[in-house]
């Protein structure tokens, strides 16, 4: 293979990734006047986010007066195990209304309220209906909303310029492969374009990475072919830290059937709107699995539970509508037990309990899905349901305010990065967190440029050229029987991944998957690509299985380690949470080829933050030297609501 | 059970190609893009194909299935009968890069073309009002999914490339429609729509909304409708004569 060409293109930010995150941080950036370059892996507006479903939380209040940005705080918290950091999702919390309200100048149609407001839906974790939405396509709103806001700057650029490209260039179906760094500063990236095979290096002053989760490392799961967490892998080696690796969310209703739908997301909308899951002796077993820590707030009868659905405030909801880290463990406890459904799900029920007119309407994309991917009618028949791998808590570490990592010029924001949700998002977070840290980063990374912009690095031919020539690897050993494909390795890898890294772990199984994980390593040192090099999809998946490889054994690590069940990390042979556990994170970074796992600690839950929720709650998740601490600095500082008046 | 399925499938790019025979395994339950995944694990790693969510969601594996635009991960291999000889071909309309993936990028120039959604100015975020009925006619038309089926089946543009420059097809004219009919939108797009975007090509066979995978009724709610629309403006008597009455005026007073 002789000297590949490379094409420069340079801008004052590059985006990696056109998701809710990096689209939102496009729109921020441009709207500051700076030069954006987005990169995506898929053609424009395909991203994930088209996947999200039941909506986008906010606390505008639309549908019950009493929310408000602390009770979405609150919720927030205790959905993911008080492992959240807490000042994201404070601004988490206060933001998002204004995200969604944003989304509507820039043409979104939510549903509405008889008032002609956005109507919200109710979820699982959330006290009051928060939820934007359209039916249960909001991703797909998302997505297109932020799509058309980017065409419609652009259209302004034409109108000023000549050059619809002269301010937002989109690189659709292109390819990052790593992150040119000088001097441990950003200074781009390095890629290449699928339709042509040719190469690229985007050199940038602040790189934003938004490239998503890491779904596809798992068998079973709700993401699409993108989730391979290269964004995360990149920047590891690069030098950035990772944290809550550890907390992966399995989302409790993903199809069971047939086989090659297995995975695909069933809305968590389904139990919001009124379904009840159910085991094969019809039981609704969710009544057992309400544990201490949520006691309090949810129905213990199902007359009490069904009420909710029409007078919220003078019952509590159903337990179906616990946080999906509870709900996803109880399913597979009963499956466990032999009450499961054929297919080794549980059986997901609103045809009995709402009307097939009702059901067409809040769920249009279900019924479909079922009708035409399994012949299941959902307004007659109960849908098998089962975990699936859904959402990566844990990723690059960021500073809560600017979504800025370890690496000057580096930010990054979306479930690539960690620490809002703790460990265990709540439904309808993902896309609020896309739009509320996707600006902040946009805007940090506008200052970045503005303070720094003038030092932009550059990088010499023959450096990219050796980056060229190592990414072409593969080719060289086409037809070499000693050399695998990259498909065999993905498919063991996923297999390892769900069967030992999944739900439940123990230790003797994390120690077996990274003992799998030497292995596979081992193996994709010799892999091998067939074939031209243009739209070569055996070729792409070399890279993305080295990440997917990385990220695996992040995960594993950092479960080995965490010594408690918390959220999206349950230890079989540590099965309850440790309030010491709860101070410390795990922080992943790369020491030459070795992932190296630390614990750090965890950021203080700041004394007027504490006072939102009572001490007998508290109890629950801090060390008592903790409260008191929070306390005392609350009298000191006169705060006007002592502990344990916080409503 | 499982079985033996004989698909052949459009292997090349730009400089030509053809048809390629595989004998592959298909279980219950799956789809075209399962069996397509299958060769390229077994037996052809470099084959091209576009995909994303594999869940009728992104529209991104749109192709043509023994002639018929569909979406390979919403196709059930059931549908066809087992001995059948499944043909696989990338879209007609658009050229081809490599394999099954087309450039579809005449509709993201289409896209750029259509003036963006304009909001009564002064009213500020949070003070929207809209009442559901109203926003149900334009929320039809955003469940698209842009996986550009309806521009491949258009047969204004799939055999005629010389219509393309003048003919913008029906996914735009589904986001001209949701635009004109947003209940705050202020722009007028409806004469654009057929001097600019070629509306008046369209001689509504309704194949696009045979083959969309959102169920939009594209011909009936949002063509048809705007073909009125346009009507209305451009031959309306009393408005013609009032518009006719103005360029004379300009005409005489220059």
């Amino acid at each position: 293979m002789g000297q590949p060409t490379i094409t420069r293109h340079s801008s004052d930010i590059l985006i990696i990734g056109a998701g809710g995150a990096g689209l939102r941080a496009a729109i921020a950036a441009r709207e500051a006047g700076k030069t954006v370059t987005i990169v995506c892996k898929s053609l424009f507006g395909k991203a994930h986010t088209v996947m999200a479903e039941g909506g986008m939380a906010a606390a505008m209040g639309n549908v019950n007066p009493h929310d408000n940005w602390q009770v979405h705080f609150r919720d927030t918290m205790r959905g993911g195990k008080f492992m959240s950091h807490p000042r994201m999702a404070e601004l988490h919390a206060k933001e998002s209304p204004m995200r969604v309200w944003e989304l509507e100048t820039y043409g979104a149609l939510f549903d509405r309220t008889p008032e002609g407001k956005i109507s919200q839906r109710n979820f699982g974790g959330h006290e009051y209906p928060r939820l934007a939405h359209v039916g249960d396509r909001t991703g797909l709103e998302l997505i297109r909303t932020l799509q058309q806001k980017v065409t419609s700057l652009q259209q302004d650029d034409k109108k000023a310029t000549g050059d619809a490209e002269s301010g937002i260039k989109v690189f659709a179906e292109t390819t990052i492969i790593r992150l040119l760094m000088r001097d441990g500063r950003i200074g781009g990236a390095f890629g290449y374009q699928r339709a042509t095979g040719d190469f690229f290096s985007f050199t940038a002053a602040a790189v934003i990475i938004a490239t998503g989760g890491l779904g596809k490392t798992f068998k079973v799961t709700s993401n699409s072919w993108e989730s391979t967490g290269d964004g995360l892998a990149i920047a590891l080696r690069a030098g950035a830290t990772a944290i809550n690796m550890e907390f992966v969310q399995f989302h409790p209703t993903g199809m069971m059937w047939p086989p090659s739908v297995r995975g695909v997301l069933v809305t968590e909308s389904v139990r919001g709107d009124g379904g009840v899951l159910r085991n094969s002796e019809g039981k609704r077993f969710m009544f057992n699995y309400v544990p201490e820590v949520f006691r309090n707030q949810y129905a213990t009868t199902e007359e009490e539970g069904d009420r909710w659905y029409t007078d919220p405030d003078h019952n509590k909801r159903p337990p179906e509508l616990l946080p999906r880290d509870e709900v996803a463990r109880a399913i597979n406890a009963e499956v466990k037990a032999g009450r499961g459904s054929p297919h080794g799900g549980v059986f997901l029920d609103i045809g009995s309990r709402r009307s097939e007119e009702f059901i067409r309407r809040r769920l249009p994309s279900m019924y479909h899905q079922f009708k035409q991917l399994a012949d299941v009618d959902i307004t007659k028949e109960p849908m098998e349901v089962g975990p699936t791998g859904h959402y990566a808590m844990g990723g690059l570490e960021v500073d809560p305010d600017t979504q800025a990592t370890n690496i000057p010029g580096m930010f990054c924001a979306g479930e690539a990065s960690g620490g809002l949700h703790g460990s265990n998002r709540l439904g309808g977070n993902s896309l609020s967190d896309l739009a509320v840290f996707g600006k902040r980063a946009g805007d940090a990374a506008v200052a970045f440029v503005d303070e720094h912009g003038h030092q932009t690095p550059r990088f010499s031919d023959d450096e990219l050229q050796a980056y060229a020539q190592e990414a072409l690897e593969p080719f060289r050993h086409a037809g070499d029987p000693g050399y695998e494909n990259a498909y065999d390795i993905h498919r063991a890898l996923q297999e390892m991944m769900f069967s030992l890294v999944g739900i439940i772990r123990t230790e003797d199984e994390m120690r077996q998957a990274l003992a799998e994980l030497d292995k596979l390593d081992e193996r994709a040192k010799k892999l091998k690509a067939e074939g031209p090099i243009a739209f070569n999809p055996g070729w792409h998946l070399c890279f993305d299985v080295q990440n997917m490889l990385l990220l695996g054994r992040c995960i594993a690590n950092a479960a080995l380690l965490r010594q408690e069940s918390r959220g999206g990390h349950t230890r079989n042979d540590f099965p309850t949470m440790d309030p010491e556990w709860r101070r410390t994170l795990l922080e992943c970074s790369l020491d030459g080829d070795t992932v190296k796992v630390v614990r750090i600690p965890g950021p203080k839950v700041a004394p007027e933050l504490m006072a939102l929720f009572d001490r007998h709650e508290l109890e629950k998740y801090f060390t008592e030297e903790e409260i008191d601490e929070a306390e005392a600095a609350n009298r000191a500082g006169g705060a006007a609501v002592a502990m344990g008046e916080g409503e | 059970m499982g079985y033996t399925a004989h698909f052949r499938v459009w292997r090349g790019d730009a400089n030509g190609g053809g048809l390629v025979d595989y004998d592959v395994e298909v279980n219950p339950g799956e789809v075209v893009l399962d069996v397509i995944h299958r060769i390229q694990a077994e037996q052809a790693g470099d084959l091209a194909v576009r995909w994303n969510c594999k869940a009728g969601k992104c529209g991104s594996c749109s192709m043509e299935i023994n002639g018929y635009p569909r979406l390979a991960c919403m196709t059930r291999m059931s549908i066809y009968r087992q001995d059948e000889i499944i043909n696989v071909t990338p879209m007609r309309t658009f050229p081809v890069i490599k394999d099954l993936v087309t450039d579809v990028s005449f509709n993201f120039e289409k896209l750029l073309s259509i003036p963006a959604f304009a909001p009564p100015p002064g009213l500020q975020p949070g003070e929207y009002r809209m009442q559901q009925e109203d926003v149900e006619r334009s929320q039809e038309f955003r469940k698209c999914i842009e996986c550009f089926l309806c521009q491949d089946v258009c047969h204004v543009i799939r055999d005629h490339e010389e219509n393309k420059k003048q003919f913008a097809g029906p996914r735009m004219f589904i986001r001209l429609a949701e635009l004109d009919m947003h209940p705050l939108d202020v722009a007028d797009r409806e004469i654009a729509a057929q001097e600019d975007f070629g509306l008046g090509f369209c001689n509504i066979t309704k194949c696009c909304t045979e083959v969309c995978p959102a169920g939009i009724k594209i011909t009936d709610n949002a063509i048809i409708p705007m073909k009125e629309r346009v009507v209305d403006r451009k031959y309306d008597p009393l408005p013609f004569w009032r518009r006719r009455r103005r360029v004379e005026e300009r005409a005489s007073a220059q």
